[in-house]
Parts: structure tokens; sequence; C-alpha cells
């Protein structure tokens, strides 16, 4: 951070006053002439915080994606079926037995098996053609669109939320001031603040599993040059299909969140491929700290558009990923 | 490394003597006689609908797959969005010429309209192809899937240009000289004629100075730059050309159906064209269109074929799926890389067998 600081003065103190400013737009009370302006503050924060649980749910996606693609140089363009087959998964689990923590479990499980089964099967027999691998998983990814179509159907489904869940709590944020003179607070709904703090949880786990376990010094190794990590003895291809399995495994309970926070049906597969395409893209292939960030940021752009440019929501996020490129092609986080 | 580094090692002995002939490669092969003859005597043989929606749809297609052939085989740059600038091209011409959404479309004349698409998409092409040069390989997969995606979402987002999720629909198509030039034949022959004409200006640029620029830029980027090659340049030039194919197939598209929509410039749309192009063979032009007839007649077919096998007639994407994984797992070329393997078998026995030569 410091070194960042040091390096890049001007672009240091232009993030600086963004988080300033976005700090006292969230916590200040907005004076009329603001209001006026831009519209109410609930309407702004309501965005922000949509942008930053969506935020979330994008980074559980992406993150398992930049995790394979980091290890294996394999872009896995399977990996919204993965995400669409872990919500499937999910919903079918709670419709059958009520429990919503138990479809987190199974989707994860079964999507892990998925993805061994993808890595042993199919990855193997072509290691280091990065260009077929990901054609095959491009072949896969209309398979896997077309039978789950075939199983499911071309409804919408949606993941039932648990009772304990459901109903919005009071947020210690005013969002405006009665005439009487009594602060008004933020109602967010509970789900989305425990989901988000369950992605933020899973991302810390993870930051903390990559950088301060053994497994995850293997990782980083294999990351960085996996024929030597190989030529060390390590059991490379066992890495491999846990990377795979995990990774995998996060977009299925990935899944299960997106069936309870939107819906599911066919086409959010490529929906979410897309999402965590422009989230790595942003952040940094293969970098954790990158999709975070990513994330953080294409939520936060889509929601906030989606509020204030509705037509060109989508240009927005399309704008912030050339932009990206033109400055930073590598990603905002990436090592190279 | 990659497909087309692969199929590069096989085919280059054949196109290495041709090059040194700077000969038309198709000139004395008879086989590419007979297709042609039979292309141009083809209303002569197939009904309407054969010819619009099998030969037409196939030649439309093949050469949007072309456009992606052209880039990937010689470029080494797989770019997903050349359905993508097809259909912004599509858009445009509906935008500028006539159409039934008069809120919408300009109303110029065709003449004006379509110069206008084809300027408007080859720009858009190759500002796209700027941006995804900065990446490599899987990147610019990547990338240009991006950005097909963002501008299929922006179609269905915009209701000012592209008029939301339900496009533009009755575009005018042209009439003169006392010809209504969609109709069923002369279309068919418009469609032949810009098929053939891109054909051959791969087929050209293939062998001319810029292409073998371009394939040296594919094979060893660094080793040309140290040579004093513009790599970027060469990959952007690259791109425009692709770009302009594209916008070609693109005003033949709407003219063809006449309407543009958001479905037609799908992400699912933007891989069907991917997968043309590695079905036919990403290493020569020839590969798109086989690999575009393969899949129209799948497309239409393939409902009563499997109704007829008792099996469920809308799994034609799982067919295509499955088709696609097989292709890429067996053959680096697609059917053209199967065809000349077995071909070679054949040649074996034949040598062995006492004297058969090649030739061609």
């Amino acid at each position: 951070m410091s070194r960042f600081v040091e390096r890049h003065p001007a672009w240091a103190l232009i993030v600086i006053i963004a988080i300033a400013v976005a700090l006292w737009l969230i916590f200040a009370v907005w004076p009329p002439g603001l209001e006026e302006a831009v519209g109410r503050k609930r309407v702004f924060l309501n965005a922000v915080f949509n942008g930053i649980t969506l935020g979330g749910l994008y980074f559980l996606v992406a993150s398992g994606f930049t995790l394979i693609f980091g290890l294996m140089r394999n872009v896995n363009l399977a990996h919204g079926s993965l995400y669409l087959f872990g919500g499937y998964v999910g919903y079918a689990i709670s419709t059958a037995t009520g429990s919503w923590v138990l479809s987190f479990i199974v989707a994860f499980i079964l999507t892990a098996l998925v993805g061994v089964l993808l890595q042993v099967i199919v990855f193997r027999r072509m290691e280091g053609q990065d260009l077929r691998q990901t054609m095959v998983t491009i072949g896969l990814s209309i398979v896997f669109a077309d039978l789950m179509l075939w199983a499911c159907g071309g409804d919408f489904y949606q993941v039932q939320t648990p009772n304990w869940l459901i109903g919005p709590v009071e947020l210690p944020l005013i969002t405006a001031i009665k005439s009487s003179g009594e602060p008004v607070y933020l109602r967010y709904p509970m789900v989305r603040l425990v989901i988000f703090a369950a992605s933020v949880i899973i991302g810390v786990a993870m930051w903390l599993a990559l950088n301060r376990t053994r497994i995850g010094m293997i990782i980083r190794a294999g990351v960085d040059d996996r024929d030597i990590l190989a030529a060390t003895g390590v059991r490379i291809q066992l890495v491999f299909v846990l990377v795979f399995a995990f990774g995998a495994g996060l977009a299925g309970i990935a899944g299960v969140v997106g069936g309870t926070f939107q819906s599911l049906s066919p086409g959010e597969d490529i929906r979410f491929l897309l999402a965590s395409l422009v989230v790595v893209i942003v952040g940094g292939m293969g970098s954790i700290p990158g999709a975070a960030l990513g994330a953080l940021i294409i939520g936060l752009a889509e929601q906030l558009g989606s509020v204030y440019i509705p037509t060109y929501a989508i240009v927005v996020t399309f704008l912030i990923m050339v932009l990206v490129l033109a400055i930073r092609p590598q990603g905002l986080l990436a090592r190279r | 490394m990659s497909l087309a580094h692969d199929a590069r090692v096989t085919a280059s002995p054949a196109t290495m003597a041709q090059r040194a002939a700077r000969t038309w490669p198709e000139i004395n092969n008879p086989a590419a006689w007979v297709v042609a003859v039979i292309l141009v005597i083809m209303p002569l043989i197939a009904s309407g609908f054969f010819l619009i929606e099998i030969f037409a749809s196939t030649l439309i297609l093949g050469t949007m797959a072309l456009s992606l052939m052209f880039l990937a085989g010689y470029g080494g740059m797989v770019s997903l969005m050349q359905l993508t600038i097809a259909g912004f091209s599509a858009y445009m011409v509906a935008v500028f010429g006539i159409s039934g959404n008069a809120n919408i479309s300009l109303g110029w004349p065709w003449w004006l309209a379509v110069p206008m698409a084809l300027a408007l998409a080859t720009a858009f092409g190759t500002l796209g192809g700027a941006l995804a040069v900065r990446t490599e390989g899987i990147y610019t997969i990547m990338i240009t899937l991006a950005i097909g995606a963002a501008f299929y979402y922006f179609t269905n987002q915009n209701w000012a240009i592209f008029n939301g999720h339900t496009g533009i629909n009755t575009v005018a198509t042209p009439r003169f000289w006392g010809v209504n030039w969609r109709a069923d034949i002369p279309f068919y022959y418009i469609v032949l004629a810009v098929a053939a004409l891109c054909y051959f200006a791969v087929q050209y640029l293939s062998r001319a100075p810029f292409g073998l620029a371009l394939q040296g830029v594919r094979d060893n980027p660094r080793r040309m730059a140290a040579l004093g090659f513009n790599v970027n340049a060469h990959r952007i030039a690259a791109y425009a050309f692709a770009s302009f194919v594209a916008a070609l197939a693109g005003v033949l598209q709407v003219w063809n159906y006449r309407q543009i929509s958001p479905g037609s410039v799908s992400v699912g749309a933007c891989i069907d064209v991917l997968i043309i192009a590695v079905v036919g063979g990403i290493t020569r032009p020839i590969g798109p269109f086989i690999g575009a007839l393969i899949f129209v007649l799948l497309r239409t077919f393939a409902l009563d074929f499997l109704v007829r096998l008792g099996l469920d007639g809308n799994r034609f994407r799982l067919l295509i799926g499955l088709g696609f994984l097989a292709i890429v797992f067996w053959s680096s070329d697609g059917v053209i890389g199967l065809w000349q393997r077995w071909r070679q078998s054949q040649k074996r026995d034949a040598n062995r067998s006492g004297g058969g030569h090649r030739h061609g």
C-alpha cells in the first residue's frame, strides 16, 4: 500500500479523495440542494448496498473462476453452467428438505464433484493446450445448458429464503431527517447482508488459506511455476483436482446465493459467466484480491448505473472494462 | 500450443508449394471447379426453400465464420465478436435505411445506408480489435466475448436506436433495374457473389505480403517485432479487414430475414459462429463454409431427425454441442482435418500397393 502511494502519488490522492467523497455520501445527512440534484439519499444508499451485496455474489462466482485460471491457465467458460447447476441443486434440496443451509452444502459437494470429473476426464488430457481447453469448455457449456433446460425446463425458480432471515433490519445510517427532527434510518433486507457477510468471510478465509497454510503455499508456487513445483515432488495433479473442485464448488454455492437473491432460469449461466469474465478482467486474472475489487466495482457500477442512468447501465460496466484495459491491460491487481 | 498452431504444422507443406507457385490453389483443383459450377447453377436444381434457407443461409453464416477464420487461422486471434460486428452492421442498415419502425429508421436509400453501415461496423470492429490486441491468446476470447455480450445487453436496453428487445422489423430490401433483389434467385446470386468475393479476398490476402506478415506475427510476434514489423498494427489491420467481411455478411443477413433483434446478436449466436469455424476447420477459407453447411443442415433437419429416432426434437443444441466437443477432441482442424487425415491414409495405402503419386 505505501509503495503504491510512493510510486503513484497523484493516483493515490485521487483514490483517497474518491473514498472520502463516497464515505461522506454514505454517512452524512444530505443537504437539500444535493437531494434536489440527484434524488433521495434512500435511493442512493439502497443502490450502494445492492451494489455491494451483488459484488459479494460476483466475488463468489469470479473467485473460483480466477483461482482455476491462476493455477491451471484454464479459462473455464463452463463456469456459468456450474453456477446454474449449483442453483438448481440448491433449489431442489431446499424445496425437498426445507433446509436452506443444507442446500448450500449439497450444492457445493455436487458441483465440486462435477468439477473433479471435468478435471480428471477432460482437462488432464489436454494440459497446456489452453485454446483447445477453452473450446472444450465452450462445448461443455452448450451441452450443460441444454441438459439443464431439458431437466428443469425454462421456468424461473427462486430458492426460498428461510424464515429467520426474512424481513429488513434497521441500519445505523441516516437517510433523512423528518420535519419533526427525528432521523429516519435505512432499512435493508437481512438475507442480503448475511450473504454478503458470508462472502466476505469466504474471501478472507481463502486469502488466509492461500497465504498462511501449506496447501496455499503449494498453490501459489504452482501459479508461479508448476513445472518446478512438480519437480520438487508435489503431486501436482492432486492439487489441480482439489483446486478445480473447490473453484467449482464456490460456483455452486454462488448459484444457491443467486437463486435466493434473484432467480434461476436458462440464460443466467451466460449472464454470470459474463459477469465473472468482466470482474476478472478488471481485477486481474488469477488474483483473489483482484476478484474482490473487480466484483465490488462491477456490482456498484451495475446497481448505481441502473438507478441513475437506466438505459446505459450495461455500458457503464463495459466502459470500466475498456478503461482498465486501456490503462492497465493486465487488470488492476494482477502482478505480472 | 493452440488450435491454429497445431493445424499449421499439418497444412504447411501444401500451402508452401502453392505459395511458391503464386497461383490460385483452386485453378488446378477439379473439385473446386465442380463445386463452383454447382453453386452457380444451383437455382436450376434447388427449390426456393433450399436455395434460401439452406444455401443462402450457409453462405451468409459461412462468410461470418470466414472473418473469424481469417483472424484465428492467420492471425492467431480467436475473436468471438464477429457476429456482433455483423449484427451491428445489420442494425445500421435497418437504422439508416427504410424499415417498419419509422420513428427510428432514417429512410436513406439502400445505396447510402449500406456503405454507411459497412463503414460504421468496420470502425466498430476495428476499435474492438484495437482493444483486444492489448491482450493475447485466451484473453482475446474473453474480451471479445465480453464485447459481444455487452452489445447484446445494450441492444436489449436501448430503445432510442436499437428499439429494445423487439428490434427493428420489415426492413426494406433493395429494388433497382426493375429487379426485386430479395426475390429468391437474385438474392441467392447476391449472396453467392459476396461470399465468393470474401473467400477469394481472404485467399488472396493469405498469400499477399500483409497476410504472410500476419502469419509471422501469429507464429512469433517477438521475432516479427525485432524484424521491424509493427505487430499491433498488423493485428488491428487484420481486425479491420475481418470486420469488413463480417459487416458484409451482416447486411446480407438483415436483407435475408428483413428484421434484426437482440436475439440475433445473443451470446449463444456469437458462440455459434466460433463453432461453425472450428467444426469446419480453421486453417483454410473453405472450412467455415463447410462448417456452416453442417450447422445449417443440422439446424434445419435435426428436429425431424431426432423425432424420427424417437427422441425429443428440441435437443438440437445438445447435438450441436456434442458434435462440437467431438470435433475439438479428435481433430485439431475440424472436418477438413479429418478429411485430410483420411486422404493421407488412403494415399499411404495406394503408395504401398505401388504407384499413385500426389497431385494438386
